[in-house]
């Protein structure tokens, strides 16, 4: 098991007029390898969860274990689990601050001690496996496109090898094909490397795509907890929340209704096309 | 007269080096010819870096064209003499809407605006009332913009432009930085202008879903108009919105796909309802 969380709660503020409980009693286990889309609509305590993942805000009460043990236990080495889990944050291409690329994504395994060959040598290989072209690697990062932009900005996390990669939100803003890219690229990257992934995201489309599980946040609380079929078959209560199940759900609903023999738990294009052929041909 | 009328419009700036040297030109735009009709409901799309944020500063003068001419309600926007009556005839919505909130309460906000153009202060109060009202946000007219979510400050933001009442409102990506609830509420609150105040509405955006009830769609490509049509016309064409790195709504893709593999669906479908209607006229 990788990462399990255990009746945390988070409260900004105590004791003060601002008081807010961020997070509710929250329990979860996430097992290596697994590909998680966490959803929520703003303010339902997504990302406060995920930065208490790897030890960036500590939890009111309840414990956080990764790999078996505590980060709570007196003498846990925060840094180690850092660099094992990374959290690549909103915009992160906002972080870039080196006069290279290359430099840029060396600037993490440098903070891990490694010396300037291996450095260079977890760089190279971060940047190939983003897909970052090798003629740029020179270039400023101020002058690269928003979609390349944040592929440095994610092979920076990926050059210190986490054995969990975090990201929030990593197309806002992006067009649709800088979305399918990089999100193409982090899928390659999970079948790849085996690595464990967290994407925290609102579009349910892009999740449904790409993820084996779903979790949904709301009000601070874990609202659902499986399959993507399994999360949006609810998608009267996502509404309620509001949150909505991807337009394809929502066709297949709308056909069962009409009399179709669809299964109507359909949650990408592919699925929903494969059910609608199959009630024609019988 | 048409609203927004260009000729050849053409965007170049200067690219320089670290020193400050020029090594270059960028052509943003490069021969636009566009045309909208007062009152319509007009959508822009296009990739990031296709140009067309920079084709819609120019329809509020914050950019002037390098070359051809743009017409704002029959103001020529290079022409010194019409600037503030072209920047009062287009009223410009931003991206980010922690930009462009500057009163520390909503009234006062929205009031900012119409209290520049010297209208006495009855009216100010009236049209604040009246604009607030209009994109739902008359309840938090006494509350601190910061209180507010992104989608709601978007909406104060949409409120200080009407309160100047222009003809044409220009939107340049307003929901881009909004979660889906707050991307809702903005485009409602579009709407409801639309039928409300026959303002013609120009939206710049990325979401394919936002642009289904326009006029007309134009996608921009590299500073050119590439395509240009009804919703239906160019939500038909999937493959060649692909090549301009745009995509369709998932409806429209799921009928695409049903007719990739035989069935005889229209082309275009735009809408959940249309989709199973088609299908069910199949059967």
């Amino acid at each position: 098991m990788s990462i399990a969380l255990e009746h945390v709660n988070y409260v900004y503020s105590p004791g003060t007029a601002y008081e807010r409980h961020a997070l509710k009693d929250v329990s979860l286990e996430i097992e290596q390898g697994q590909f998680v889309g966490i959803i929520g609509h703003t303010g339902s305590g997504k990302s406060t969860l995920i930065q208490h993942l790897n030890g960036l805000m500590k939890a009111t009460s309840g414990n956080i274990y990764y790999e078996g043990q505590s980060i709570y236990e007196e003498g846990y080495d925060m840094k180690k689990l850092r660099t094992q889990v990374g959290l690549v944050f909103q915009y992160p291409e906002y972080q870039l601050f080196e006069v290279d690329v290359l430099t840029d994504v060396c600037f993490g395994p440098k903070n891990q001690g490694l010396s300037q060959e291996e450095c260079e040598k977890n760089a190279r290989e971060a940047l190939e496996l983003v897909g970052f072209p090798e003629k740029y690697y020179r270039q400023s990062p101020f002058e690269l496109s928003g979609g390349q932009k944040r592929r440095v900005a994610i092979a920076g996390i990926l050059a210190m090898h986490p054995k969990v990669l975090v990201l929030d939100e990593p197309t806002a803003g992006l067009d649709p094909k800088g979305r399918d890219e990089i999100l193409d690229q982090i899928d390659h990257l999970h079948k790849e490397t085996g690595m464990t992934v967290i994407l925290v995201s609102h579009s349910m489309e892009d999740i449904a795509n790409y993820v084996d599980r779903i979790v949904v946040m709301n009000r601070g609380e874990k609202m659902l907890d499986g399959t993507p079929r399994e999360v949006f078959a609810h998608y009267k209560e996502l509404e309620k929340v509001g949150l909505a199940a991807p337009q394809v759900t929502y066709v297949m609903h709308d056909l069962k209704e009409r009399g179709f023999d669809v299964a109507a738990d359909a949650t990408t294009i592919e699925e929903a096309a494969d059910d609608i052929m199959r009630s024609f041909h019988d | 007269m048409e609203m927004i009328h260009s000729e050849k419009l053409v965007y170049e700036y200067d690219k320089r080096d670290e020193e400050g040297n020029v090594i270059g030109t960028n052509r943003a735009i490069d021969g636009v010819d566009i045309d909208v009709a007062p009152g319509s409901f007009v959508a822009v799309l296009g990739h990031n870096g296709s140009g067309k944020s920079t084709l819609a500063k120019h329809m509020n003068a914050i950019l002037v064209p390098t070359g051809g001419t743009i017409w704002v309600d029959g103001k020529d926007t290079k022409d010194p003499a019409e600037l503030w009556n072209v920047r009062q005839t287009a009223g410009m919505v931003f991206q980010n809407p922690d930009n462009q909130i500057i009163g520390t309460v909503v009234e006062e906000d929205v009031g900012f605006g119409p209290e520049n153009l010297g209208v006495p202060t009855d009216e100010i109060w009236k049209r604040v009332e009246d604009s607030l009202r209009s994109v739902g946000m008359l309840e938090y007219r006494k509350a601190s913009p910061n209180k507010l979510s992104g989608g709601q400050k978007q909406r104060v933001a949409i409120a200080g432009v009407i309160a100047m009442e222009p003809k044409c409102i220009v939107l340049d990506e307003p929901t881009a930085m909004l979660d889906p609830n707050g991307r809702r509420e903005v485009i409602q609150a579009v709407e409801k202008l639309r039928e409300e105040k026959n303002v013609t509405v120009i939206l710049i955006t990325h979401y394919m879903e936002e642009v289904i009830d326009a006029d007309q769609v134009f996608v921009m490509d590299d500073g050119h108009i590439v395509m240009h049509g009804t919703p239906r016309e160019i939500f038909s064409r999937v493959d060649e919105l692909k090549v301009y790195r745009m995509d369709v709504p998932q409806v429209t893709m799921l009928a695409e796909e049903l007719r990739k593999r035989g069935l005889d669906l229209p082309r275009g479908i735009l809408r959940r309802e249309e989709l199973v209607e088609a299908l069910c006229r199949l059967r």
